[in-house]
């Protein structure tokens, strides 16, 4: 449909991409995926496999190429691949340059693929991965933008989240450089396009949401209540509501704040499943009080521990007096 | 350096025009006058005829903007990347002006090796987010676009929300054609706020011919009118887009 672009700029596989400035040659294996903003090729150059992003459009070919330089400016934040080479390639066939750029090629599951291979009890662990990842950029003054499952992968040994398209990475304040409707704010009418840390977990959200839904829905009336009717419907999301709702109303100001809450919520459903037949009861508890209530259970499980670690001890100090008293006595006698 | 304001006509249609100037012809006047004219074709189920996407992208071309065809579902989200296309490469367009003013010869961004063009756009990145933008909508209201004017204003109450949260002014106006008793009608005047066109959207009423030529022209007037009238009040703020 893309009508003011044309699309004919594609490389057959096989065909050799040498740069006009650096002269770097990359031999193109083949196609990995094309989006609205270019195309990106898997391609063998002197460093081994790389991917290779090329596109007709310099303006957005820089712009991503700023990002990942800034990017890999900061230190362990391993989210965007890193940038190896930039260049512009002389088509033979249209006759002109196309800029492009050379970044590691990740290699893995996407992020849904993964799921239902492995199981849903995956999603809390490469959501708190994202979230670290996520709070790291935050740090140094970026905002995702354009998050969804779509972007990313999660690599093999160790299981690892990364995102492989920066394109829609915005400095923090300004508006959303890209977005995809059902991971935005705006179209859900939650909020507006400014990138701040909140924007880029309400799309964290319709992440998790996307895992259980992977047909995704549309929106229909008003989007607030069609979400918090969707988080009902789903066990899986319904056990998370009081972390979901704050992050859909954007009232989490940073994402290791989630990523504490998810954590808590995780370590509760653990000692729930020691004790099940509780479990009605206290998820009945976590609706009613938010993040207190986790760490108030917490306490009453350590202080009854604590109360027959008590007894053990009086009846330990009880036994030495009457030890040393008999010794006492022994030594009395004779 | 003074921040200048963009100047953009957004046209919203379904087809070809058939009555007046040639719509072609009146975005390249347009475009003389430092508007840009950006055209967004929209589709139903079926293709739309070749004629009419030639006229959609003639326009643009001319108009020195961006076009797009899309069906009506996803009208949304390429009303805001035409739009945010289109203002990227209008300021593109004024930095390759200074380029090839500053060195002298026929260079351009894309001439640039890498890394300086990455420092070009830091600036182009910073002016899109900074600058005052003017949009004019243009919708077509003629009989065929009954069922998709929903979607338009849904999609244009998206962009105010991506417009709004810019750091740049932003001021909208709406107008249609054909309107109630002229060609052109201008139903929303030069506002901050684009959400208040909601209501103005629910009364309008689709039938009649197509003047998108006449529409343009009208569109391009008004901009002329508001700038003697705001260079009346505040002289010192206007800042022409070439002068940015």
């Amino acid at each position: 449909m893309n009508m003011s672009m044309n699309n004919n700029y594609s490389v057959t596989n096989g065909s050799i991409i040498r740069g006009k400035w650096h002269q770097n040659t990359y031999q193109v294996i083949c196609l990995l995926g094309s989006g609205a903003n270019g195309k990106v090729y898997l391609a063998e150059g002197k460093q081994g496999k790389v991917a290779i992003k090329l596109s007709e459009n310099s303006m957005g070919i820089t712009s991503e190429v700023n990002v990942l330089k800034r990017l890999s400016q900061a230190q362990g934040s391993a989210l965007g691949p890193s940038l190896l080479d930039v260049d512009d390639y002389f088509h033979p066939i249209l006759k002109k340059n196309l800029p492009f750029y050379v970044m590691e090629y990740i290699k893995g599951d996407h992020f849904i693929k993964f799921i239902e291979k492995r199981g849903i009890e995956w999603i809390d662990i490469l959501i708190l991965q994202l979230l670290n990842q996520l709070d790291h950029l935050h740090r140094i003054g970026w905002v995702f933008g354009d998050l969804k499952p779509d972007n990313l992968i999660v690599t093999s040994n160790p299981f690892e989240i990364r995102c492989i398209d920066v394109g829609g990475t915005t400095r923090l304040g300004r508006s959303i450089k890209e977005y995809t409707e059902f991971f935005d704010r705006g179209y859900w009418e939650m909020g507006t396009r400014k990138a701040d840390p909140s924007y880029d977990l309400f799309a964290v959200v319709m992440i998790m949401m996307n895992a259980v839904y992977p047909k995704r829905f549309k929106k229909n009336g008003t989007g607030k209540n069609q979400l918090f009717t969707m988080i009902d419907q789903h066990p899986y999301l319904k056990q998370r509501k009081t972390i979901l709702t704050k992050a859909l109303l954007g009232n989490y100001l940073s994402a290791s704040e989630m990523r504490g809450d998810l954590l808590t919520h995780l370590s509760l459903k653990r000692n729930q499943k020691s004790k099940t037949h509780t479990v009605h009861s206290s998820k009945a508890k976590v609706k009613k009080v938010n993040t207190s209530v986790p760490n108030r259970s917490y306490h009453h499980k350590v202080r009854k521990k604590r109360k027959k670690s008590g007894v053990f001890e009086t009846f330990f100090i009880l036994i030495c007096i009457a030890l040393l008293y008999s010794l006492y006595i022994f030594t009395n006698i004779f | 350096m003074k921040k200048g304001t963009l100047k953009q006509i957004l046209l919203l249609t379904d087809g070809c025009s058939n009555k007046g100037e040639d719509p072609v012809a009146m975005a390249a006047l347009a475009k003389e006058q430092g508007i840009t004219v950006n055209v967004i074709g929209i589709v139903e189920e079926n293709v739309m005829d070749e004629e009419a996407i030639a006229e959609i992208e003639g326009i643009a071309m001319s108009g020195g903007g961006v076009s797009q065809i899309v069906y009506s579902h996803q009208l949304s989200q390429t009303v805001q990347m035409v739009t945010r296309q289109a203002m990227t490469q209008t300021l593109q367009g004024v930095v390759n002006h200074e380029l090839q003013q500053i060195l002298g010869k026929k260079s351009t961004i894309e001439e640039l090796p890498p890394e300086e063009r990455g420092e070009v756009m830091e600036v182009v990145d910073e002016l899109g987010e900074t600058v005052n933008l003017e949009i004019l909508i243009l919708v077509d209201t003629s009989a065929s676009m009954a069922s998709k004017l929903p979607t338009v204003k849904e999609a244009l109450i998206d962009l105010s929300i991506s417009l709004n949260s810019r750091i740049g002014r932003n001021q909208f106006s709406l107008f249609v054609f054909p309107g109630k008793r002229q060609e052109v009608e201008c139903v929303l005047d030069w506002t901050p706020k684009m959400e208040s066109l909601s209501s103005v959207f629910d009364k309008l009423k689709t039938g009649g011919i197509t003047p998108t030529g006449p529409a343009i022209k009208e569109a391009t007037q008004n901009f002329q009118k508001k700038r003697s009238l705001r260079s009346l009040l505040i002289n010192d703020e206007y800042v022409d887009e070439q002068q940015l």
